[in-house]
């Protein structure tokens, strides 16, 4: 059961460090509040509690080193320097990974470790050095109890003690007589008051202390066990404690006893469950969510009065429900399996004989409109804001530059758009990778960008934002751009492209999204892991989402991710292709329109293209490219106009179109194999099964996109 | 009875297992999450002991003693300071402010257990 409470350490550690990050880019940002800096430290602080708890020492030594410089800042002994605040920064970004080593296992790099905190230990004066903090380690697993061994058999011993209070005593809430019970366990006791400071009843000063005791102990506890029990009155009270044999003082068992306060019993944790009510509601639960350790700025405002103040109305952070994971799936699934219901249900009243359906069809309507917005706040559970991946990017930016050798620093925009958790889980390394990418190959070297009239540090933007029914996540940097002819001549000797090809620039831009290109002249350990950029798009594509980039010479490259809010629930057009029902993802389809005789062009053997105002673009039929019988020889009749990922385009042709509406998206991930052209199912109103179409798959399979493209490379190349 | 202690931390880590512990050993357990909070919540809660964290938003544990021990509380119930500052200096300060105790973080059951009933007399 421990487990559960060393699992809330874990994620409340994740909630401190975007609090250290998140106070720590603000610092570098140049926003020394004091106010930001203490929530930097309390954030460190509460890592360094708690993972003391655990007995993760060698994560408590780091927080410790970290937090004692904050210390320094906070008193305003240290200066928030660049050096520093870089420094610090890289410290919150290896607390991370401590963290994560001690959730996880693994191990953290030692070289980098020591640097650290060498690195640290400048900043922390003399005095503070000795950091020969003793965690008392509970077992890192739970909690095990410390076994103390004692250092030899008990043997019985006898202290005289004698205790005066004086009276300051009693203004700490000190009471002799706990003292004496907390004495009584250790032993036999014997106590005598001592009542011969009391002067006559007239002359007693209430605020005064005449009473002192004389006690004798026998107990097989040693010494220290005893002296601890007078630990808080120390310095309040006279105490002499004399024992028998008192030779016997081994200063280093003892200190060993000291430290670890005598052996833990074991105790099962009986789950932090809420305690017995009597009192009020708003303040009870200890589950109820805490405000973070480090609350954001504005919520440190002047204390509201006293007795009105509780944290939900502190405006701190909303009250909120963790939850697992699966349940909220569940839920997403049988959202999706009511709106399937509905269509069915609409479907078959619609086919009842029944004179006036107008009341019905109303009901049917509300139906529809509660389904779905039961769907909509249930997919919004799953939805997250970007923040968290964002802060984590900042910090790839960093190890990029200073592996690199280059400055620049990251801009987020739109922190709190909210996307599908799997998207985000799924978006971290193409970001990753984008980001290395854009560092590594994009923002020039300081100097280059000082003689060419630019900042000299490199900024790159990454901004998200929700446009029309999808996330678009940018990253733009202001370096060089794509480097055209080197790029092209990369394609060239890989072999990716002919000798001879005329590309436009985005073409050309685009093959960095080909298998097996990477620009780095020599594998550097950045960006060229080898991956490329392939990898990237892949990842963007099995989201069901498509990226593509733009550049301009000397002024940066801008990446495009274009994701689907969610991945259970997707907006389609439901045609019909060879008498079957099939669905085309809408966020891909550009256009559609009714096709006529005199729009089509043959184009070689089995191509044929499409005129669209004066242009051409190939069709693929659809019917052909996934292998299905046409009953009869008729040119379809519709055509989808779809862009693809590198912005070609494509007339995709069906016989006609049904419907436009949302549809649940079935995996056939276990049902069957992969098939060309179709990403995954769905369940229609009818009961039937319709595949969902991947365009891209498609338009790669057809002859006519093939012969178009060999037909137009051969005539740039002759214009040329 | 069981004795009541009102435990004040910013950290839900320290508030679980303090939880954990006592609820375990038998004591009645009441929680807040910062220094405001448990001012505001000690009258309601009328605890036997309080536990408070030094570093805290809102109020921190030595405004926490402070106006506990104030006039408008007056408040003689013990307060152990929950500090991971062994520093001397540190518990003078808040000694000087009214506190009874301290238990130093990490602490350990048998410790925080030791350390409540030197102040309660607490059989748990």
């Amino acid at each position: 059961m421990s487990g559960s409470i060393q699992d809330t350490f874990f994620e409340e550690c994740e909630e401190l460090l975007e609090a250290t990050d998140e106070g720590l880019t603000a610092i570098e940002g140049g926003n020394h509040d004091p106010e930001v800096v203490n929530a930097v430290f309390r954030a460190v602080h509460s890592i360094k509690g708690g993972a003391g708890a655990f007995g993760l020492d060698e994560l408590v030594a780091f927080a410790h080193r970290f937090e004692t410089v904050f210390d320094e800042v906070r008193a305003n002994r240290l200066e928030l320097e660049q050096k520093l605040v870089q420094l610090l920064l890289r410290s919150s970004d290896h607390l991370c990974d401590l963290v994560a080593t001690a959730r996880d296992g693994g191990e953290t790099d030692e070289a980098h470790h020591n640097m650290l905190i060498a690195a640290l230990d400048e900043y922390i004066p003399e005095e503070e050095e000795d950091l020969t903090f003793e965690p008392m380690g509970l077992g890192g697993g739970g909690f095990a109890p410390a076994a103390i061994d004692l250092p030899t058999a008990p043997t019985e011993e006898t202290y005289r003690i004698r205790f005066h209070p004086m009276k300051e005593m009693y203004g700490t809430g000190n009471e002799p007589f706990f003292l004496f019970q907390a004495l009584k366990e250790l032993g036999d006791l014997e106590i005598k008051l001592d009542d011969t400071e009391l002067p006559g009843f007239d002359a007693i000063d209430v605020a005064e202390s005449y009473l002192a005791w004389d006690l004798v102990l026998t107990t097989t506890e040693p010494r220290d066990k005893v002296e601890a029990v007078f630990e808080f009155v120390e310095g309040l009270c006279e105490l002499s404690i004399e024992g028998d044999g008192d030779a016997e003082a081994d200063a280093a068992a003892l200190a060993a006893l000291e430290a670890a306060f005598g052996a833990a019993p074991s105790v099962e944790d009986g789950e932090a469950a809420p305690a017995p009510f009597e009192q009020p509601a708003p303040a009870q639960a200890p589950e109820a969510e805490s405000a973070p350790a480090a609350a954001p700025v504005a919520d440190a405002a002047p204390a509201p009065k006293a007795d009105t103040a509780k944290s939900e109305q502190r405006g701190g952070p909303k009250p909120t429900l963790r939850v697992e994971l699966e349940r909220v799936d569940r839920l997403i699934n049988a959202v999706g399996e009511l709106i399937i219901n509905h269509s069915m249900l609409a479907q078959q009243i619609a086919n009842l004989d029944v004179a006036d359906m107008r009341d019905v069809e109303t009901e049917l309507e509300g139906f529809k409109n509660l389904a779905r917005d039961i769907q909509e706040g249930v997919m919004s559970i799953r939805a997250q804001p970007v923040k968290p991946l964002f802060q984590r990017m900042a910090r790839i930016v960093r190890e990029a530059s200073s592996a690199t050798g280059k400055t620049c620093k990251l801009v987020t925009e739109g922190e709190n758009t909210e996307v599908d958790k799997t998207v985000i889980e799924r978006l971290s390394d193409p970001l990753t990778h984008i980001l290395r990418n854009a560092v590594d190959h994009g923002i020039e070297k300081p100097e280059d960008r000082e003689s060419g009239g630019k900042n000299k540090v490199g900024e790159i933007r990454l901004s998200a934002s929700h446009r029309s029914g999808s996330v678009c996540i940018e990253i733009k940097d202001d370096g060089a751009g794509v480097n055209r002819p080197r790029v092209k001549q990369i394609a060239i000797d890989k072999g990716l492209i002919p000798e001879n090809a005329e590309l436009t620039d985005s073409e050309i831009d685009n093959l960095l999204f080909l298998p097996g290109f990477s620009t780095a002249k020599e594998v550097s350990n950045l960006s060229g892991r080898g991956v490329g950029m392939d990898v990237v798009k892949n990842a963007v594509t099995g989201l069901g989402g498509r990226i593509n980039i733009t550049s301009t010479p000397g002024k940066g490259s801008t990446f495009t991710i274009i994701l689907p809010l969610t991945l259970a629930v997707m907006d389609g057009m439901v045609v019909s292709v060879a008498d079957q029902t099939m669905v085309v993802p809408i966020t891909s389809i550009v256009e559609t329109m009714r096709g006529s005789d005199d729009m089509i062009n043959n184009l070689g053997a089995d191509g044929t293209l499409l005129s669209i105002r004066g242009n051409f673009v190939p069709i693929c039929d659809v019917a052909g490219a996934l292998g299905l019988e046409k009953k009869d020889d008729q040119p379809p009749g519709v055509y989808l106009l779809v862009e693809t990922e590198t912005g070609q385009r494509s007339a995709l042709a069906v016989d006609d179109i049904h419907d436009q509406r949302q549809v649940v998206i079935k995996s056939l991930d276990g049902v069957c194999g992969e098939i060309a052209g179709v990403a995954a199912a769905t369940i229609l109103g009818d009961g039937k099964i319709a595949m969902i179409l991947d365009p891209e798959s498609i338009i790669a399979a057809s002859p006519s996109a093939a012969a178009f493209d060999t037909e137009r490379r051969m005539n740039n190349a002759v214009a040329s | 009875m069981k004795t009541k202690v009102l435990a004040i931390d910013d950290s839900r880590t320290i508030r679980n297992l303090l939880a954990a512990t006592l609820e375990e050993a038998g004591f009645e357990y009441h929680c807040a999450v910062d220094g405001r909070e448990g001012v505001d919540m000690y009258p309601d809660v009328a605890p036997d002991v309080v536990i408070t964290d030094i570093n805290m938003p809102n109020l921190d544990g030595f405004g926490v003693i402070e106006e506990l021990r104030g006039e408008g509380i007056n408040s003689k119930v013990p307060i152990l300071v929950l500090t991971t500052e062994s520093a001397a200096e540190m518990k003078a300060r808040a000694r000087n402010a009214g506190a009874t105790g301290w238990i130093t973080k990490p602490f350990d059951d048998a410790s925080l257990i030791f350390a409540l009933k030197r102040v309660t007399g607490a059989a748990a």
